[in-house]
């Protein structure tokens, strides 16, 4: 498999990322953000965590307007596989290929801890490796991750099996982390091929740094 | 001209920057306070003398960047 990582001004996690998915045996290329085109061949398309921009006026929507992000919606439109972690997700909202918004956390923190997180869905690329209601876990650091949606978009996503994950306790009930609608932590878009998610998957890899949880999240994407 | 836009989360979408400085404000002792919104103010300078103009452009403005109309309402006001 080949993944493009893209790169704005303040991304931080793009060579975790490309640590990750090299290490489940893939090849990948990071890609500036002024690119108009993204690499040929690809077969996934990660947006990385960090603080693009800054997080300058809201995050994530500065870089919406980078424009790598025109050949991301046009790759995406076509059917192609788009992941947003953390600060990818904030982008991938803002630019409208994922619904909702985020906003800054309840409490007004930064939060950074490990967090157990229920699947809601796995009929998808993304957690097809994993069980319905599979607790997992994941790091979260986020100041901004405070998923919001109207109430009917809400419906949409649960009618549509869009609701990929959300913050539980061990035995899979949720729980209030930052003041999500219904403690969501990761949607995907009505096609399915555009994913986003909070928690980082690509730091839990290894036993050593408290879970191996996010190999078979990223495994999802092979085929 | 200048434009002033006032960005703020809609309301029913809880403000939690609002709801801390509320609970603040209790604790000083200013007991008379319903409820506290945080937004922000943006200040445009434009070449424009053109009222309707600088009314169109800025709501362009907007609608593409200053606000994230998912979870924010705004205002403009051109002086």
């Amino acid at each position: 498999m080949k993944v493009a990582v893209l790169r704005f001004p303040g991304t931080n996690c793009e060579f975790d990322t490309q640590y990750a998915f090299e290490k489940l045996g893939h090849t990948t290329e990071l890609v500036w953000h002024e690119s108009k085109e993204l690499p040929e061949d690809i077969d996934l398309v990660v947006v990385p965590g960090g603080f693009s921009y800054g997080d300058y006026l809201r995050s994530g929507s500065i870089a919406r307007f980078s424009p790598v992000m025109k050949a991301v919606s046009a790759y995406a439109d076509a059917g192609g596989k788009v992941l947003g972690i953390c600060n990818g997700f904030q982008i991938l909202t803002e630019a409208g290929l994922l619904p909702g918004a985020l906003k800054r956390n309840n409490n007004l923190h930064f939060i950074s801890k490990h967090q157990t997180l229920c699947v809601i869905n796995n009929d998808n690329a993304f957690l097809n490796k994993c069980e319905k209601g599979e607790v997992l876990n994941i790091p979260i650091a986020h100041a901004d991750g405070n998923y919001y949606i109207d109430e009917d978009g809400f419906k949409k996503l649960e009618a549509n099996g869009q609701i990929l994950l959300r913050y539980s306790d061990e035995n899979g009930n949720p729980v209030v982390v930052n003041g999500s609608v219904t403690s969501i932590a990761g949607v995907c878009n009505e096609a399915k091929n555009v994913f986003g998610l909070m928690p980082h998957p690509e730091r839990a890899l290894e036993a050593i740094l408290g879970s191996e949880d996010g190999v078979r999240m990223l495994q999802g994407f092979e085929a | 001209m200048t434009a002033v836009v006032n960005v703020f989360l809609k309301e029913g979408v809880l403000d939690p920057q609002g709801k801390a400085a509320h609970h603040a404000l209790d604790s000083l002792g200013f007991a008379g306070v319903s409820d506290v919104r945080i937004g922000k103010q943006i200040i445009i300078n434009l070449e424009t003398e053109d009222r309707a103009t600088a009314e169109a452009e800025v709501k362009e403005m907007c609608e593409t960047l200053l606000a994230n109309t998912v979870i924010e309402d705004y205002t403009i006001e051109i002086n």
